[in-house]
């Protein structure tokens, strides 16, 4: 399992490729890769910035990923989440599950993202043309994370 | 008994603190620092009246409001996450 928070981006091709390396049971790979986008809300943004709570996060993002492998039978799972100035177009997360089939690949794939965007301790800051915002919480992310508590 | 509290976010830019030690009486619990908190009124009071708006980690991990708070903890406030 590797978890990271970090300033730096990331290669996804060189985390996928670190997560399948001098192993040959691995039959599915799932990634999900967020992004900082140009507009959000109606305003146009120039520039993110994300704050966190750098003694809670590893642990927070290290019991999601936990939950997830209880959940499913995964072989291996890398979170990177990225911290501080983002530009549109930046990679923000990325999000890698190993698994012997595509299902549960997918299946975790979804429900890790639901939960860190629900209970992993980040905060975005936007730069509009009529100053800085935070960004709100969306119910919307509520709603997909409870979800995988009713199924 | 005595506690660290953490402001992050909005919360630390609304208070203009981004983090206290307090004194508390008794085995209080996450509710009882959260109405300690609003009788400062103002600010205090406008970001910390829905339970909606705000959320409360316990050494480092994400609580209710009626958990209870051990000594020495370091308790953290802030605003629904909004990462990923």
């Amino acid at each position: 399992m590797k978890v990271a928070i970090q300033t730096e981006t990331f290669d996804v091709g060189i985390e996928m490729a670190a997560i399948s390396h001098n192993r040959t049971d691995i039959g599915a790979i799932a990634s999900f890769v967020g992004l900082a986008r140009d507009m959000n809300s109606g305003s146009e943004v120039s520039a993110m910035t994300l704050e966190h709570y750098p003694a809670m996060t590893g642990k927070a993002l290290a019991a999601i990923v936990d939950q997830a492998m209880q959940r499913w039978p995964l072989l291996d799972v890398s979170v990177i989440h990225r911290v501080g100035r983002l530009l549109p177009g930046d990679p923000i997360v990325l999000v890698i599950v190993a698994a012997s089939h595509r299902a549960e690949a997918f299946a975790a794939c979804e429900f890790l993202m639901d939960y860190l965007k629900t209970q992993a301790p980040f905060w975005k800051k936007e730069a509009t043309p009529d100053g800085e915002r935070w960004v709100d919480a969306r119910e919307s992310d509520n709603t997909a994370a409870e979800r995988w508590v009713r199924d | 008994m005595r506690c660290r509290v953490l402001y992050f976010a909005r919360l630390r830019e609304r208070f203009g603190l981004a983090e206290e030690a307090l004194e508390l009486d008794g085995v209080p619990s996450v509710a009882d620092l959260i109405a300690q908190l609003q009788a400062r009124g103002g600010v205090w009071l406008e970001e910390l009246a829905q339970a909606k708006r705000f959320r409360v980690a316990v050494n480092q991990e994400l609580v209710q409001v009626d958990a209870l708070i051990p000594d020495s903890a370091e308790i953290a406030l802030f605003p629904p996450v909004t990462g990923g």
